[in-house]
């Protein structure tokens, strides 16, 4: 299955969950799903029967909230089936709102309080480095997200360090939960602040899977931000660019439509 | 009170963390700007590649920590323990708790050790935040021998931790072949009329106190309660089973610190008369040792204690 091709599914999986689990943050797992589409297919190494690997690639995903694109990702690629997905967030699921390390192996660590995977990532590549190892370190961030301090610790303190074995992919879809980003606390210019920071910027078009391949896999003796240019909601006509489509759950006839869009989509 | 033969804990510490790095290279050290006042200036020249200091940003120390030891380290997280706990609190719940994250946080210079400096620079909260936090066990040693044993400890165990290394200088008061053991007390003095429970570097007062309540004929066991999380239940049952009152004796706040959990045991088993000693409140600007007096914290006025909560 290709990055294409996989990345139609889970959107499919994304609404087909989502309904039947009547909760989700749809909009914002519309908007990664090519990310994370292309980093399984095409850039991290992992083994889904041997999820704690110890050389496998890490990848956080911090916006921990779009659980469901990473959960329905994962089912793709063998790290869960097609009925535990459907688990999602009922009782003692292994698929819990937000993706818990304990719950379920092939999780690296807890997210969902913002600004906390950027700062865990900067340790994973300073151990990589001290260890030696070949292992690439991979953080996927909300862009309202980067409001929170922590983070800026960590890109202060990875650009410091200079490790080049860190890519970070923005989700830059302009919106937070209530608004646009740049009404309530502006990140432009984004690319510029990491630079000061001593990290490369790309900005790219979060949703041309040949742009973010080429983007993820360049290589660089700095820290590396992708700062991926995406629709919420993504595929689906009535949610795209919606603030009120950052959590809500489509009734059925909204679902079918959805999942028509999707499925032609491409 | 001062004795000459006083440590400072972070003297112990740094040395038996440089001797557990020279036989693991798995063992880092991660600072926030603090190599000098977490003893870690040795460490740094021993293992430069492995002694991390990102500088003054203690909720990336502590996410860096979280991924350091997911990348297969055993990273020893240093700071100023009302930094590291009161900036990083969500830090260490998420990154280090939740995500049973194999890291050790080092809490120095704890409770009201920076005297003047005020109540910004004191830790009389941390031991209350982080028995909240499920899964995170808490180490309080009592002197330089047993912040020996719990660094070897900490070393070796596969969970998350936290160490609460003091910089008040104590005199030894617990074995040297001693072994730490999360969820086990020690009973440094025998009586069966009153019991002072204490943690840390203040445990030394509890015993002084108990020195002059024997001379009166009043037998007051002494317990040295260095795990807070998991606490010794057995220990206290037994103690508020075969004695008529206990004191507890902490250098933090005692609602939510060791008089609270000492408490939450006693009232679930066997009631018994109780008072905590403790930091109530923040602290006027005084000397380490005026603080001890305001607190009542001195070995007279935990004597003082234990004979008031006797004659309710």
């Amino acid at each position: 299955m290709n990055s294409e091709e996989q990345a139609r599914s889970v959107r499919q999986l994304i609404l087909e969950t989502i309904s039947f689990a009547g909760l989700g943050h749809i909009g914002s797992d519309l908007s990664i799903t090519d990310i994370l589409a292309v980093l399984y297919t095409d850039v991290l190494h992992l083994d889904p029967e041997r999820p704690q690997w110890p050389d496998r690639d890490r990848l956080i995903v911090s916006k921990g909230h779009a659980a469901v694109a990473l959960y329905s990702t994962m089912t793709l690629n063998g790290f869960l089936t097609h009925d535990e997905l459907m688990t999602f967030a009922q009782r003692d699921s292994r698929l819990n709102g937000h993706p818990a390390r304990a719950k379920l192996p092939g999780i690296e660590t807890c997210t969902g309080p913002l600004g906390h995977g950027l700062p865990v990532s900067v340790g994973m590549a300073v151990g990589a480095r001290i260890v030696n190892a070949d292992w690439k370190t991979y953080v996927v961030t909300g862009d309202g997200e980067l409001q929170e301090g922590s983070n800026w610790e960590a890109i202060m303190f990875a650009g410091h360090q200079q490790l080049s074995g860190l890519t970070c992919i923005v989700d830059r879809n302009r919106l937070q939960q209530g608004a646009l980003t740049e009404e309530t606390n502006s990140l432009d210019p984004l690319d510029a602040k990491f630079e000061a920071f001593g990290w490369d910027a790309t900005v790219i078009n979060g949703h041309d899977h040949d742009a973010l391949r080429e983007a993820i896999l360049a290589a660089g003796a700095k820290p590396r931000v992708v700062i991926a240019e995406t629709t919420k909601g993504k595929g689906v006509s009535f949610m795209e660019n919606q603030a009120v489509w950052h959590h809500k759950v489509p009734s059925a006839d909204q679902f079918a439509q959805a999942l028509a869009e999707v499925s032609a989509t491409r | 009170m001062t004795t000459e033969n006083a440590i400072d804990c972070r003297k112990p510490f740094a040395a038996t963390l440089v001797e557990l790095a020279g036989k693991d290279d798995r063992i880092v050290a991660v600072c926030n700007d603090s190599v000098g006042s977490s003893f870690l200036g040795e460490f740094k020249e021993l293992f430069p590649e492995r002694l991390i200091n990102v500088g003054i940003a203690e909720q990336n120390m502590v996410g860096v920590g979280a991924g350091l030891a997911n990348a297969g380290l055993i990273p020893f997280v240093c700071a100023a323990s009302p930094f590291l706990t009161g900036r990083a609190l969500e830090q260490i719940k998420a990154d280090v708790a939740y995500s049973a994250a194999n890291v050790k946080l080092c809490g120095m210079s704890p409770g009201f050790a920076y005297g003047e400096l005020g109540a910004t620079h004191h830790s009389i909260e941390d031991i209350a935040w982080l028995r909240a936090i499920d899964g995170l066990k808490i180490v309080v040693p009592a002197d330089a021998r047993q912040t020996t044993a719990a660094v070897r400890w900490a070393a070796d165990a596969p969970s998350p931790a936290f160490l609460r290394i003091s910089r008040t200088p104590v005199p030894d008061v617990t074995d040297a072949s001693e072994i730490f053991e999360p969820g086990r007390a020690q009973t440094l003095r025998l009586g069966n009329d009153a019991t002072l429970i204490a943690c840390g570097t203040v445990v030394w007062r509890a015993l002084q106190a108990a020195k002059i309540l024997s001379d009166e004929g009043l037998k007051t066991r002494v317990i040295n309660m260095a795990s807070l999380a998991p606490i010794d239940a057995d220990t206290v049952i037994r103690a508020a089973e075969e004695t008529a009152a206990i004191v507890t004796v902490e250098e933090s706040v005692p609602r939510g610190g060791l008089g609270g959990a000492v408490a939450e045991v006693v009232v679930a088993n066997t009631p018994v008369p109780m008072r905590m000693l403790g930091t109530e409140a923040f602290a006027p600007t005084a000397s380490v040792e005026d603080l001890y007096e305001h607190f009542g914290l001195g070995a007279e006025q935990i004597a003082d204690s234990l004979r008031e909560v006797l004659a309710r």
